[in-house]
């Protein structure tokens, strides 16, 4: 891991001096956004499966004080510590004077109102794939939510990942709009791939990463060290998760495994949140595990 | 003279290896702990298999389940979790070494897994309707110690 980060410090920075001039930021192209109606109960949804609130609640936040998106949980990585800003609609400590397009310039293109990356800590990585109008309904929803005045932390990085230009390199190597699973023929393969993929971007916690952090998309689930300490996130690929797909959706919905173990670390607000979702959409996601190539 | 007291040293240093080597196995006590779960998870079973449907209801089963849960969840804790026994510090175990560091909020939560357990005891008997909402409850104790207390398995 050591070793990894070396070369990657290395090879990022000589990147980021090769290709300074293609690493621009540049906003979401909006006008797909324009003139939709807006449903918030709709964006209700998203935001939950999406587990915004997972990561920018303050870090004790319990039931509904996790509404309240002041930011301030640390997100430890081998390239420094991440820590989540407020995003509440705050005019001055959160995003409450943001655009519409500002937003899903944010989430879906990693790229701030200031014309700056963000880093991928922020997983628009998987978000990238999220339908136009569920960002409208997104928004909608989030107009609803408590302004908290918190200010944002600063995020403990160090050279050259502090340049948050280098970022643009990363993300010309790993954004990538397709697909992993390309084939979903029936609505609940393809409700599970975007929940899996999209939504609930359980890719970045399952799937191994590189030395520079991006993706294994040819080991895609297949299981990863935990980043904050001891231990393995398991594989959920179907030689290695072989419950039943009722199995895998009661875990989603209550955290029990088939023999009544019970989930722990970052898993708990994964399933907090998808025991707040339609039983389809538990069986969905277990339809998608099953069918993985 | 001076051999000997190298020798006396040389042996208290092995007396003493040996007395931290003991002490830092602790391997009775993961037993014990980790069996402690074990036999919560497996009485869960019981009567989660019956609120799912997975086997049949019954009354006196689910009884006998419920109350070993409120069994258990009175064991004294304090001795299956000597300091030192976390996963930073020796193998075989998911401890993480907050467990000691928050030692309050860690028995608060074990607390909470005893109410969970009185509320099955009461609710076991009574129909299998009951049991779901129970079942939520103390499944929540179980994810909200595991969430911050046990790392993932290797
Ligand atoms: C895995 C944790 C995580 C999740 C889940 C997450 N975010 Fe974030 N978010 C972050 C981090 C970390 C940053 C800071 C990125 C940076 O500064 O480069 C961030 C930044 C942001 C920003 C920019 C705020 C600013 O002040 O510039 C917005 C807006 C945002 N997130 C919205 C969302 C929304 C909406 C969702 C759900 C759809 C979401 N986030 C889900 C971790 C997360
Ligand atoms: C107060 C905290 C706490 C509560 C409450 C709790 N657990 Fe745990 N559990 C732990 C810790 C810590 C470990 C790791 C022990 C170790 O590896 O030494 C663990 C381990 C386990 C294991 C693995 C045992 C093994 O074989 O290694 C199972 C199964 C388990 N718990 C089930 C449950 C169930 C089911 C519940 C709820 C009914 C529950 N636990 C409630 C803290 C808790
Ligand atoms: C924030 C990180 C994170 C995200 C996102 C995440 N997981 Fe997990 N997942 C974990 C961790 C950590 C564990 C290990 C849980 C434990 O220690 O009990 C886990 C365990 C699991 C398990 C149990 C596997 C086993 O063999 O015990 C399943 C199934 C699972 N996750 C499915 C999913 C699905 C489906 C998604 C997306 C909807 C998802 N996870 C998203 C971190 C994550």
């Amino acid at each position: 891991m050591r070793r990894g980060l070396g070369l990657g410090a290395l090879g990022l920075a000589a990147l980021a001096a090769a290709a300074f001039f293609v690493t621009g930021a540049t906003p979401i192209d909006d006008s797909p956004l324009a003139g939709r109606a807006s449903d918030p109960a709709k964006g209700e949804t998203i935001f939950i499966a999406s587990g915004c609130a997972s990561c920018h609640a303050a870090p004790d936040a319990k039931d509904d004080a996790k509404l309240i998106l002041a930011g301030g949980q640390r997100f430890e990585s081998d390239f420094g510590t991440f820590i989540a800003p407020n995003i509440s609609p705050h005019p001055d400590a959160g995003i409450g004077s943001w655009t519409l397009g500002e937003f899903a310039s944010a989430v879906k293109k990693g790229v701030s109102p200031e014309g700056q990356h963000y880093y991928p800590a922020f997983p628009y990585g998987s978000y990238l794939h999220m339908d136009d109008q569920d960002v409208v309904d997104l928004w909608a929803y989030w107009q609803t939510l408590p302004a908290d005045a918190t200010p944002s932390q600063p995020h403990e990085v160090g050279f050259p990942f502090n340049i948050r230009r280098s970022v643009g390199v990363w993300k010309l190597l790993y954004l990538d709009d397709t697909w992993v699973v390309q084939t979903a023929d029936t609505p609940e393969l393809e409700r599970g791939r975007y929940l899996v993929e999209a939504l609930a971007h359980c890719g970045e916690c399952h799937t191994p990463r590189d030395a520079l952090g991006g993706m294994n998309r040819a080991n895609w689930l297949g299981g990863a060290p935990n980043p904050t300490g001891r231990g393995t996130i398991p594989s959920l690929r179907p030689a290695d998760l072989t419950w039943e797909p009722t199995e895998i959706a009661y875990y989603l919905e209550t955290g029990f495994t088939p023999d009544f173990d019970s989930a722990g670390g970052h898993m708990v607000a994964v399933i907090e949140n998808f025991a707040k979702l339609p039983a389809s959409d538990r069986q969905a996601v277990a339809a998608y595990l099953k069918a993985l190539p | 003279m001076k051999k000997h007291l190298t020798f006396a040293v040389a042996f208290a240093a092995l007396a003493c290896g040996t007395a931290a080597y003991a002490q830092s196995d602790f391997s009775a006590q993961l037993k014990a702990r980790q069996g402690q779960f074990r036999i919560m998870a497996i009485n869960l079973g019981i009567i989660g298999d019956m609120a799912q449907g997975k086997s049949e209801y019954n009354a006196e089963a689910a009884q006998a389940a419920a109350d070993t849960l409120v069994a258990v969840s009175m064991i004294q804790q304090a001795p299956m979790w000597p300091a030192g026994s976390d996963n930073m510090a020796i193998e075989g175990t998911r401890a993480q070494p907050n467990i000691w560091e928050q030692n309050d909020d860690f028995l608060a939560k074990w607390g909470d897994f005893g109410t969970a357990a009185k509320a099955i005891q009461a609710a076991a008997a009574g129909g299998v309707e009951g049991l779901g909402p129970v079942m939520g409850q103390v499944g929540g104790a179980c994810k909200a110690c595991h969430d911050t207390y046990r790392a993932p398995a290797n």
